[in-house]
């Protein structure tokens, strides 16, 4: 099911030298333009990209000034630095005024690895969900973090947008479309909804392929667009499996897993169990090796299935002398 | 149509127009900053009826003059400003701060004609006015902008982050002014944090430093042009003004920064003023 591994920051850089020729773009950097990628939007149109030095509450301002006046800017860093160091920067330079400001942010997750907890940004879709007219943005794969980046540079508005540092597996086609707001169905089944984010979607495909062999049939829901988030694919799904995993390299605090669970028990309360990391910061060490230390797992996920599943059986109404006689029957 | 450049003596006469707008409007809302938007007053009427490029009529005309209120509690006199100016009508100016009003608190980009952004929470204006004035060199436009700055906001890092960054990429096109009325919420500037020697920090960014009396509506003039006249740096007119000034009671008395006049006050401001010629 899955494809090659690649790292959604070189396609976000991809996608900015591919679209530099519109010249209303204007890229912008904290002295990370390498590691964010925006290096490749400098090498095609260095007059058009702005280094605001390590001062990410000064290049929000710059960004806002620069969007007030026309231009499509993209503001990148770290998601630790681009979402918290300028968090009331944003509030009131981007999204009360709705400037088409889009801050792209890599090394999001506990994947970021080696570097350690001051690194690893982990409240970054809680803390921009928060904010009004934001629109929230965590891609599958390379390929919809390509397409993602077209998307949002035609959208007018506000954008925060979360990539990867790492390698992982692309599940979509390379050609993928990328619409905003849009969830994505990744397999159909009648037993559990698998709700994935990010990288997670992908171990929500592969949690999904061994639960079949187990005789559980999940369907499995790619929610690149966490704000706003698609109601009605969720709804649709949850109607027709009545249970739900969510998925996520986050806190499961404030993130896709609350976006869910915050609609589901308005409109269709149904059990619902997160996957996430657990009201922690993370700590130094190998990707792979963090990701399953923090429950990041394809087996967290099944278990975590077995337990809505569970939970929807248990409360399932008492069953009728007709459906009773019936099962009897068979 | 482009806004007519008034002589000083004119513009000393708007000021006070504007300084009543000030006292009316915050005493209607019975809440507001009139102490920071009285010691800017002088500068509001300078900008909009002299130094500016701007047209009322069209608000969103590309080649207009920026103008960027950081200290956006004085948000009063640049409402007061606009409406003199003829970008709304002056009777909008009795809804501040009431529900529904385009009059917010604090000014709000897209609300209201003529505000070019959300400011209020201090320290940001500049970054902002930067981002514009970027852009205006980007697109070889010759328009200018200006940016409001209280002195009290200064101890904000934002604003040390944004003068590098002018001074890095040369926005000759960018003037601030600080309103250096000494006095914040708390207090003195000096004896709550100390901002002095205030010249010596923009000269050492790369800024061209003008200080003058904030009130000599000559002087205002005289140090926009030197500042347009500037091919390199951006520059910075530290501005020595007089908070609360106009009115006898309110000037350097910190309770007007965020208290209004009680009625038998708002009559004794009205006369003051009216003795100024209005």
């Amino acid at each position: 099911m899955t494809g090659k591994e690649l790292a959604q920051r070189d396609y976000y850089g991809k996608a900015l030298a591919d679209i530099a020729s519109d010249r209303r773009i204007v890229v912008m950097d904290a002295d990370l333009a390498e590691s964010t990628k925006t290096s490749e939007f400098r090498k095609v149109a260095p007059e058009r990209f702005v280094e605001a030095g390590i001062a990410e509450q000064d290049m929000i301002g710059v960004a806002a000034g620069l969007a007030a006046s026309g231009k499509i800017v993209f503001a990148s860093t770290f998601a630790v630095f681009g979402s918290g160091r300028c968090w009331e920067q944003i509030r009131l330079a981007v999204a009360y005024p709705r400037l088409n400001v889009k801050i792209v942010t890599t090394h999001s997750g506990i994947s970021v690895g080696e570097d350690g907890a001051s690194h690893q940004a982990l409240e970054d879709i809680a803390i921009m969900r928060a904010l009004p007219n934001m629109t929230v943005i965590s891609p599958a794969d390379a390929y919809e973090a390509y397409a993602a980046t077209k998307a949002i540079a035609e959208y007018d508005g506000p954008v925060y947008m979360r990539l990867g540092r790492a390698k992982f597996p692309t599940i979509l086609p390379e050609d993928t479309d990328f619409i905003i707001g849009k969830a994505r169905i990744l397999r159909e089944g009648r037993d559990v909804t698998l709700i994935g984010t990010g990288q997670m979607a992908s171990l929500c495909l592969k949690a999904a392929e061994e639960l079949e062999k187990e005789g559980v049939d999940a369907e499995v829901l790619n929610v690149s667009t966490i704000k706003p988030l698609d109601i009605s694919a969720v709804y649709d799904s949850l109607s027709k499996t009545g249970c739900a995993v969510t998925a996520e390299e986050h806190s499961i605090i404030g993130g896709l897993g609350s976006a869910v669970s915050e609609f589901l028990s308005q409109e269709l309360p149904s059990p619902v169990t997160r996957v996430g990391t657990y009201d922690t910061f993370g700590e130094s060490g190998a990707p792979a090796a963090l990701m399953e230390k923090y429950g990041l797992t394809v087996e967290r996920i099944k278990e975590s299935a077995a337990r809505s599943i569970a939970m929807k059986d248990a409360r399932a109404p008492p069953k009728t002398a007709a459906e009773n006689n019936e099962e009897a029957e068979e | 149509m482009k806004q007519m450049a008034h002589g000083t003596e004119d513009l000393k006469v708007l000021a006070h127009l504007l300084r009543r707008d000030v006292i009316e409007m915050t005493s209607e809302a019975n809440s507001g900053h009139p102490g920071g938007s009285l010691s800017s007053a002088d500068l509001l009427a300078a900008l909009y009826f002299n130094v500016m490029r701007h047209d009322p009529s069209d608000p969103q005309w590309e080649e207009r003059d920026r103008f960027v209120l950081s200290k956006g509690h004085a948000a009063p006199v640049l409402y007061a400003a606009l409406a003199e100016s003829g970008y709304f009508e002056r009777e909008e100016l009795l809804t501040l701060r009431k529900i529904g009003t385009r009059l917010q608190g604090h000014p709000v980009r897209g609300k209201l004609p003529g505000v070019e952004m959300s400011t209020g929470s201090l320290g940001q204006g500049l970054s902002m006015a930067c981002g514009m004035a970027l852009a205006a060199k980007m697109d070889e436009k010759t328009h200018r902008v200006f940016c409001l700055l209280g002195d009290g906001e200064l101890q904000s890092g934002q604003n040390w982050e944004a003068a590098m960054f002018a001074h890095h990429h040369r926005l000759s096109n960018l003037t601030a002014f600080v309103d250096r009325n000494r006095l914040q919420i708390n207090g003195c500037t000096e004896e709550n944090m100390s901002l002095d020697p205030l010249p010596e920090k923009w000269h050492s960014f790369g800024w061209n430093v003008i200080i003058i009396d904030g009130h000599d509506m000559a002087q205002i003039i005289d140090a926009c042009a030197k500042a347009s006249r500037s091919q390199k740096n951006p520059t910075v007119i530290i501005m020595n003004t007089v908070k609360g000034k106009g009115i006898s009671f309110m000037e350097n008395n910190p309770d007007f920064h965020g208290k209004v006049c009680k009625p038998d006050e708002l009559c004794r401001a009205l006369d003051e003023l009216e003795g100024c010629g209005l």
